[in-house]
């Protein structure tokens, strides 16, 4: 943990050799280790340490963006001029009003120091517990398990001046038999949280039962969904609709329907940087602090998420507190997403379902009609048969063509448990409940 | 710099590794984003680090930092050290990276014009042009140009006595257009989709694909597609245009020979492959026409380099044969293990490991992964396909964790009736299982219509790693193919 006072710092540093007439500082700090297994043996050990700085500096209406690892006093100077430079080039955006103004900010404790202080050995005594469970069973495992710290200061000179650090230790495995594969993974602030032999138990139990998969005919089922995959389908909805700038190009299912269902009653999602449940993060890349965003409530599409950019655009609008780190192109987006549970266990989704698919999870799914948000996408890891209200048989893999909205259209149950769906490092988390949705159009299949 | 990798190497050495190498690497990118007549991007980004590659106690470990000082070298290689030990605990059996690597060498991409003396304002004025004539279409309503350069400059040292300085420098452009309808938007992009197209090459790559001169193509047929019929679901005769056979190379192809993924180390991310070990040299990928290599020598390729950064060599591989499948992208420690069941197998690595900058380990990546061209021109091919449709451009991707169920979808199609192009339809999509598919292909266009197109956004790897790989392709027909499956 390189600490607020050192990255404030370098932030000062910045902001006291400017000469433009805004400019904004941003510096992200790591320290991270990852320890990969694969073939029952960690192949891959790593670990990185880093500090990087971007620096967006603001003469008139023209803006120049400069970024470099290098952090001495010299280069930090260099830096500045670079992108004071940059700006110089520049044409006017007439769009551009202002950097944000600063507000309060709510700290939040993300860090646990048995995260930070994780070391190789126990990360490998770790992934052991997992490699052992997988060998006494003639299984395979790969995965990984990860610790760290990231660490973010944006500084403005209109004032703001936020800094969050924390800790994440993830754990994700994939056990294979030469016909099957099991999958689990958690994440927690706190290693110590992080139970990895019932992670390896969970990924081996579903690893044998999987063994042996059958065929089935592509077509329209009721699946019961782990929340890994509802994980993933909001992620879509957020990346193809959420943003402000997606509705203000008309690109989004939400665009002109704003106040419109959408979807079924029964569900609701927003955007929460501050919810404990998930992965927390006080504020934006522009230093502005999140705000809580209604998307969807019972069903009926409420708002978008709003950058400084996007927000200039309408009138009466404010930053959300959305914002990704400038040069940004993609506009704002919702990274910490919460979708409304429901009162179903697991175990009654299946015993309602007549006959229908358990999905553990998805794999490389993209969307193919960004408005009507189709997605396309595999079954991975764990595909199974209901039939009369049990799990019969395993199922080979099956493509899925779907669109959310008309999945989330026809969700009957969702989970009462939230589960955290992490992507990657940094902060970009989803709370998924378990669903069950009806009509669900499967249009594949494969050979595994 | 010689003074710093060989302290990290005697670092490594004394604190138990049996071999090391170190990666000094600085990265500038140069990125210009141009969108509805406005920069909206104008950035330089630099990027430097270091990172150390040991073997201890028979297993892998890596540490690498920013900070590039005595200090750093000494707490970095004996933290990878450290790490490799840690690995240790857990092995089944030490790690054999085959016969030793030794070169001392430097390579610098060929360029005629370095895309980092031309100034900003030619690049911004390039883009502004061909947004005006993007935009001097009625019904467009955003387009999005962008140029991107890259020049990385890294130094490999190994305990094998290798010291290796390359240069490698990209240039990449494309624009994207957008036009919405209700209920609809349709996109299409010059020269490739995914925002560029990109080469190592320097800025005569921006000159040769002339963005201004076909921008207003672009538009004018995103607006076409606005109103065109919806793509009809059968299974029918394909052809596909050079782009989006390309990725239909990288992912069907490429992936699924990279030996490190057959061996499943990338089993729980990006998954596993169906070319197993006993397929190869003995398993029918494709048609007799199909031919495949990989190099990374293709002058203007994306994945042209002098030496991968294990330190090996850039060399050509045939991957299919005649449509049989004869080769693996290798490393030095899958070539060695291979070697073991497939004693024939070459025994040193075909020089495919590459990582993503200084903090990142290298893994098996693509380099120039190509389908070779065959003899009719795109004219003879359509006028000789009765019934069927001509698809241009990938917009969407997906394929299964063994590279056998694919679905794409592309930007562009063309219904083919007697010979001749038809209308245009929307949202076309066509889906296969990957030797099926190969095995249908009975014709692949000529050298004239070959082209290396670079695909600038391959993710891999834990932490996630981004490589740059080429794909040389022509158009090609496939029979029986279903397409158009989205309701």
């Amino acid at each position: 943990m390189i600490g607020k006072a050192k990255l404030k710092a370098i932030a000062d540093t910045v902001l006291s050799a400017a000469q433009a007439d805004q400019t904004e500082v941003l510096v992200a700090g790591q320290d991270l280790a990852l320890t990969r297994f694969a073939a029952n043996n960690i192949h891959q050990n790593v670990s990185e340490t880093d500090v990087s700085v971007r620096v967006r500096s603001v003469v008139g209406k023209k803006i120049g963006v400069a970024s470099s690892n290098d952090i001495s006093p010299e280069s930090l100077k260099r830096l500045v001029q670079k992108a004071e430079t940059i700006a110089s080039f520049q044409q006017e955006n007439p769009e551009f009003v202002s950097l944000p103004e600063p507000l309060p900010i709510q700290e939040v404790d993300s860090y646990s120091e048995s995260t930070a202080m994780c070391s190789a050995v126990a990360r490998a005594k770790g992934v052991g517990a997992i490699l052992d469970m997988s060998r006494s069973n003639n299984l395979v495992a790969s995965g990984a398990f990860s610790t760290g710290t990231e660490e973010m200061m944006v500084a403005n000179s209109l004032g703001i001046s936020a800094y969050h650090g924390g800790t994440m230790a993830t754990v994700m495995t994939v056990v294979m038999s030469e016909n099957s594969s099991g999958y689990a993974a958690d994440c927690a602030q706190d290693v110590e949280n992080l139970d990895l032999s019932e992670i390896g138990r969970i990924a081996v139990d579903k690893a044998i039962r999987s063994k042996n998969p059958s065929s089935i005919d592509p077509g329209a089922y009721t699946v019961i969904l782990e929340e890994d995959a509802v994980g993933t389908m909001m992620f879509y909805l957020g990346y193809l609709g959420f943003s402000a700038l997606a509705v203000q190009e008309k690109r989004s299912f939400m665009s002109g329907r704003i106040g419109e269902k959408v979807t079924g009653d029964n569900i609701s999602i927003w955007d929460d940087g501050f919810d404990p449940r998930g992965v927390r993060l006080p504020f934006d890349f522009e230093g502005v602090p999140k705000q809580k965003v209604m998307l969807i409530e019972n069903g009926i599409a409420r708002n978008a998420v709003y950058d400084s950019a996007t927000a200039a655009r309408e009138p009466g609008k404010t930053s959300t507190g959305h914002g990704l780190p400038a040069p940004n192109t993609m506009g704002p987006l919702p990274i910490n997403l919460i979708m409304q549970p429901g009162s179903a266990s697991k175990e009654e989704m299946i015993a309602s379902t007549k006959k229908g698919i358990w999905v553990t999870r998805f794999h490389y799914v993209n969307p193919v009609h960004p408005v009507k948000a189709i997605l396309t996408g595999m079954t991975r890891d764990g595909t199974f048969l209901i039939e009369n209200g049990k799990i019969t048989r395993p199922l080979k893999n099956l493509r899925f063509t779907q669109s959310i909205l008309e999945a989330f259209a026809n969700a009957e149950m969702l989970g009462k448990e939230l589960k955290v769906i992490k992507m990657g490092f940094g902060n970009f988390a989803s709370c998924a409940p378990a669903a069950k949705i009806n009509n669900f159009t499967f249009t594949g299949t494969t050979e595994f | 710099m010689r003074n710093f990798t060989e302290r990290a190497l005697d670092v490594a050495q004394s604190k138990g590794a049996t071999y090391a190498d170190i990666r000094i690497v600085r990265r500038e990118n140069q990125n210009v984003t141009v969108k509805n007549g406005i920069v909206q991007t104008l950035s330089l980004d630099d990027d430097f680090g270091f990172g150390v590659r040991v073997i201890a106690d028979g297993a892998w470990g890596f540490a690498s930092s920013s900070r590039l000082t005595e200090e750093e070298i000494d707490r970095i290689a004996a933290q990878a050290v450290t790490i490799a030990k840690a690995s240790a605990l857990t092995k089944e059996a030490d790690v054999q990276i085959g016969p030793s690597e030794v070169h001392v060498d430097t390579y610098k991409t060929p360029m005629e014009i370095d895309p980092f003396e031309v100034s900003l304002e030619n690049k911004i004025d390039v883009l502004m042009e061909a947004d005006k004539e993007a935009r001097a279409v009625k019904g467009v309503a955003v387009a999005q140009g962008t140029m991107g350069f890259l020049r990385e400059t890294k130094t490999f040292a190994s305990s094998e006595g290798s010291y290796i300085e390359q240069t490698l420098v990209e240039s990449g452009l494309g624009i994207t257009v957008r036009a919405v309808g209700e209920g609809e938007m349709q996109q299409r992009s010059y020269p490739n989709s995914f925002g560029r197209h990109q080469g190592t090459a320097g800025y005569e790559f921006i000159t040769k694909w002339d963005l201004p001169g076909n921008a207003r193509q672009a538009g004018e047929e995103v607006v076409a597609l606005l109103s065109a019929p919806q793509c009809p679901s059968k299974t029918t005769t394909l052809i596909l245009d050079g782009p989006q056979l390309g990725l239909q190379v990288h992912e069907s192809c490429g992936h699924p020979i990279e030996l490190d993924r057959v061996y499943g180390t990338e089993a729980a991310y990006a998954g596993t492959s169906f070319l197993t070990p006993e397929k190869f040299g003995t398993f029918r990928y494709g048609s007799d026409i199909v031919n495949l290599v990989s190099d990374a020598v293709t002058p203007g390729g994306l994945g042209t380099y002098g030496y991968d950064d294990e330190g090996v060599p850039a060399q050509t591989t045939d991957i299919v044969r005649d449509g049989m499948f004869v080769g693996y992208l290798t490393s030095r420690e899958t070539a060695s293990q291979l070697r073991k069941t497939h004693p024939d197998a070459p025994e040193r690595s075909n020089g495919c490991m590459r990582a993503d900058g200084w903090n990142r380990v290298p893994i098996i990546r693509m380099n120039n992964v190509s389908l070779k061209p065959g003899e009719p021109t795109l004219d003879e091919l359509i006028a000789d396909t009765d019934d069927g449709i001509y698809m241009l451009t990938n917009k969407s991707w997906s394929i299964d964790d063994k590279r056998l169920n694919f679905q794409f979808g592309t930007e562009l199609a063309y219904e083919i009736k007697n010979g001749k192009l038809g209308q245009v339809v929307k949202n076309a999509t066509y889906t296969g299982i990957t030797p099926q598919f190969w095995g249908s292909c009975d014709a692949i266009c000529n050298a004239d219509h070959w082209n290396v197109w670079g695909t600038p956004n391959c993710g891999k790897g834990q932490p996630g790693q981004v490589a740059h790989t080429g794909h040389g392709t022509a158009p090609a027909r496939f029979r029986n193919v279903q397409v158009g499956l989205m309701s």
